[in-house]
């Protein structure tokens, strides 16, 4: 077998990038067992997690939101093995971007959330780290926490996670991006727009979220 | 300068507490008396009225245990909230009284911020994450730019609450917390029920329901249901608790609130805090219930950072929140 490499360990999974997956480059995440967990229970949640952002990984491609490629899943071993996504996270390239390319690039990433929003789906973490620059334009990942669901509440969650990291690890272009991004957003959700950016207000209002990445 | 000391009073619920600290972080008294219902859970209007006839008694014994008067005390704190409405006024009442016979300064304190501080206190923490999971409250918290920020919650009911109603539809003992750990350790089969983690929230409603479903048909022995419902509780705290060490990269876990008391739930903290590198901090379960060296030791720690309560404003806010509270003495 080839030799995997570690790319990622987040705080429920392991990222490993496979070189050589039958004849594909591939990233398999991986969410490891949880000693604290009692292990018939632990299991099932790992496996109920993986088939379950899995289907709206699937469920996203089918809104029209570029996402990777499944190849495989496997809920016992809570696997997923998807297409590898030759790229860059946004977040680290936000700032090496020229204005104008940062704000296209903004616009289109509002148009998917909007897309992800009417097609009931909240993305759960939507965040610049869980967005990959290609050059076909922005792919998103890390759906374990998303829902179906078109609450205003979650949806306006939603904008204020990707509001806060713009305030908090972009602040140098705040304000733009986030311009950008509400742009492509109505427009792809139109009327239903309004009420969850207002409730986005609401929510970092509320303050019970920390303010730091 | 000078040993300033603080009397300090409980009364969010069903415990009447009173304790004295002093400035140089010596908790010279904690007297509790909880109010046991003849029935069912807590009645807010029977606890306050106990509240109200054990209220003096209770600062009598706490003055004595100290060794003091209350002419040596130079201020008086009291939990301003959350909790129950008139459990809160009763006690709001008696410190105001207190506090203007005396001619004292009153400082008004937030019950959640207070298990924090006497955690840190009595287990020698900076800087911790805390759990802080009791019977009105489940809580993961830690400090962040003036203010204890809130990291995840219940969205419905509080992890404790989900054990007691369901130890009195299981006719168990008063309190029910120790019952169910109890028989918990004699069950071994893993039911499933509903484990309900939002991000960072939990919800515990639903357990709630079906382990109560689970009493009913009676398919199973009680020990196991116990069994599951405490995995399935605490499996959920683990969960949020563990993220957000990952998320904060906090250096100390510190487990508190009457839940707190549980040895499962410790050992599971104990695991999460091992492998982030953390050290898990107990606070002992006279300061992790609610009491009152726990708000007498907040008032110092608040008023010798400038905080006062006039009494026009020393109204009871039974909802207010733990990241409305500025915290300045953390910064
Ligand atoms: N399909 C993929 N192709 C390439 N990189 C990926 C892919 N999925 C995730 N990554 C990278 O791995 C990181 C972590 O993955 P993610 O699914 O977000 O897991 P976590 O839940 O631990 O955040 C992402 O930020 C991204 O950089
Ligand atoms: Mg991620």
């Amino acid at each position: 077998m080839e030799e995997l490499i570690l790319i990622a360990k987040g705080a429920e999974a392991d990222l490993l990038l496979d070189p050589d997956w039958n004849g594909v480059k591939a990233l398999i995440k991986r969410r490891g067992e949880k000693r604290y967990r009692h292990p018939e229970l632990d299991r099932e949640i790992r496996r109920q997690r993986t088939i379950h952002e899995a289907s709206i990984i699937h469920r996203a491609k089918g809104a029209g939101v570029p996402t990777p490629v499944i190849y495989q899943v496997d809920p016992d071993d809570a696997t997923i093995v998807m297409e590898f996504v030759e790229g860059e996270r946004v977040r680290d390239i936000v700032e090496c971007l020229p204005g104008e390319e940062r704000r296209r690039l903004f616009k289109v990433i509002g148009v998917m959330a909007g897309r992800l929003h009417r097609a009931s789906i909240i993305h759960g973490d939507l965040t610049t780290s869980n967005i990959i620059n290609t050059a076909e334009g922005p792919v998103f990942v890390d759906f374990g926490l998303g829902e179906v669901s078109s609450e205003t509440e979650k949806r306006g969650v939603d904008l204020n996670l990707m509001h806060r990291m713009l305030t908090s690890t972009h602040f140098r272009h705040t304000e733009e991006l986030f311009a950008a991004f509400e742009k492509g957003y109505r427009e792809s959700l139109g009327e239903e727009a309004e009420e969850a950016l207002e409730r986005m207000e609401e929510i970092s209002r509320r303050g019970r979220y920390i303010e730091r990445e | 300068m000078d040993v300033l000391t603080c009397l300090g009073i409980e009364s969010t619920a069903d415990n009447l507490g009173v304790g004295i600290a002093s400035s140089d972080g010596r908790i010279l008294a904690n007297e509790i008396t909880t109010h046991v219902p003849e029935e069912g859970g807590i009645h807010p209007r029977e606890a306050a009225r106990h509240h109200a006839d054990v209220v003096g008694d209770t600062i009598s014994r706490a003055l004595a245990t100290a060794g003091i008067t209350s002419r040596d005390l130079d201020f008086i704190a009291f939990a301003q909230g959350p909790g129950l409405g008139p459990c809160l006024r009763t006690g709001a009442t008696a410190a105001r009284a207190l506090s203007s016979y005396l001619k004292v300064p009153l400082v008004g304190v937030n019950h959640c911020v207070a298990h924090i501080e006497i955690g840190r206190l009595t287990e020698d923490a900076v800087d911790p994450l805390t759990l802080y999971v009791s019977g009105g409250n489940t809580i993961v918290t830690g400090y962040e730019a003036g203010r204890y920020r809130v990291f995840g919650e219940t969205l419905d009911i509080a992890v404790g609450n989900c054990l007691d109603v369901f130890a009195r539809a299981a006719e168990l003992p008063y309190p029910g917390g120790p019952a169910v750990e109890e028989l918990a350790l004699k069950g071994e089969k893993l039911i499933p029920l509903p484990y309900v983690v939002k991000g960072m929230d939990l919800s515990y409603s639903g357990l709630l329901t079906a382990a109560m479903g689970e009493l009913r048909k009676a398919e199973h022995s009680l020990e196991d249901i116990c069994f599951s419902l405490q995995e399935t509780a605490y499996g959920m705290l683990g969960e949020v608790t563990e993220r957000a060490l990952a998320h904060t990269g906090k250096g100390e876990l510190l487990l508190t609130g009457g839940v707190g008391a549980n040895k499962r739930l410790r050992s599971m903290i104990s695991l999460i805090a091992e492998e982030h590198g953390a050290a898990a901090k107990f606070v002992p379960i006279r300061y992790a219930t609610d009491n009152g060296a726990m708000i007498a030791w907040t008032g110092v720690v608040a008023y010798m950072s400038g905080v006062r309560t006039p009494v026009e404003s020393s109204f009871i806010d039974s909802r207010w929140r733990l990241d409305e509270v500025e915290v300045p003495w953390r910064s």
